[in-house]
């Protein structure tokens, strides 16, 4: 095992993330991209820190903060689409296209 | 066999992510997605990260049997009855999600990275748990005031009518 292989492994999650979150119609299944993109830091930033190094905690705890950030984003992400759901019966993100103007 | 082990893992994480967007209902996506975290939180454990590997698998399988009800709640096509598009711009993001995989491909392979500095500690969890006590606690105070305000405002999102609306 290489840092190279761990980080193609995160550039594959992270582009399939991405795909998800551009192409998808409904909003929580955008939602499910950008999990996909965080899973991707999680992996990235976990084999930085254990094949450069691993004799600092710092990677350990970012990696945690990763995780917290992706709870958070699960959380206020169906708390806005539940918000905007209720107000205008949106549940797609090419009827929210008002949020442009 | 530990490699065997990680490209076995990279594969299920890879492909599992890819299921997300082609299966044809939302509920099975969350699920698929479920098996991604599970085989990331395997490829960290491999890293010898056992307590953050065993916390995102456990925390990931809770969320997503969570999320699966809101899945259900919102889905486009509910038990694969009405078969319809899910996609919007496939070509384009197609185009874009390729271009960046192969930016970041290429950049993790030709980067000279710099060389293992220093030796991971004897205990990987007990180091982490005195980080979080001891020089990285200003991270974890923020992040408990995030996640109180992430509770807070998710209940205001989410609530039909507050006690202040007519």
């Amino acid at each position: 095992m290489t840092l190279q292989l761990f980080l193609l492994l995160a550039s594959a999650l992270f582009s399939v993330g991405l795909f998800g979150a551009l192409s998808q119609q409904s909003i929580v299944m955008v939602m499910m991209g950008l999990e996909l993109m965080v899973n991707a830091a999680i992996v990235a930033a976990a084999a930085f820190w254990a094949f450069v190094s691993p004799s600092q905690p710092d990677g350990q705890v970012l990696v945690l903060v990763v995780i917290t950030a992706m709870t958070v984003e699960m959380a206020m992400g169906f708390a806005v689409a539940i918000a905007i759901f209720r107000a205008s019966d949106v549940d797609m993100t090419d009827l929210a296209a008002e949020l442009k103007q | 066999m530990e490699l065997v082990i990680f490209l076995a893992m990279a594969v299920l994480a890879v492909s599992s992510g890819i299921a997300v967007f082609v299966v044809d209902s939302m509920a099975r996506a969350t699920f698929a997605l479920a098996v991604s975290f599970i085989a990331v939180g395997v490829e960290l454990i491999l890293l010898d990260m056992g307590y953050l590997g065993i916390i995102t698998i456990l925390m990931m399988v809770m969320e997503m049997a969570i999320m699966v009800v809101f899945m259900i709640m919102l889905m486009m096509n509910p038990g694969g009855l009405m078969p319809m598009s899910m996609f919007h711009n496939t070509r384009g993001s197609w185009l874009i999600s390729l271009g960046t995989f192969a930016v970041l491909a290429t950049g993790s392979l030709l980067i000279p990275w710099p060389v293992r500095e220093g030796e991971p500690p004897a205990d990987l969890t007990r180091a982490l748990g005195e980080a979080i006590m001891g020089s990285k606690m200003l991270v974890m105070i923020a992040v408990s005031a995030v996640l109180f305000a992430t509770m807070v405002s998710a209940l205001v999102l989410s609530t039909s009518r507050g006690r202040y609306d007519s």
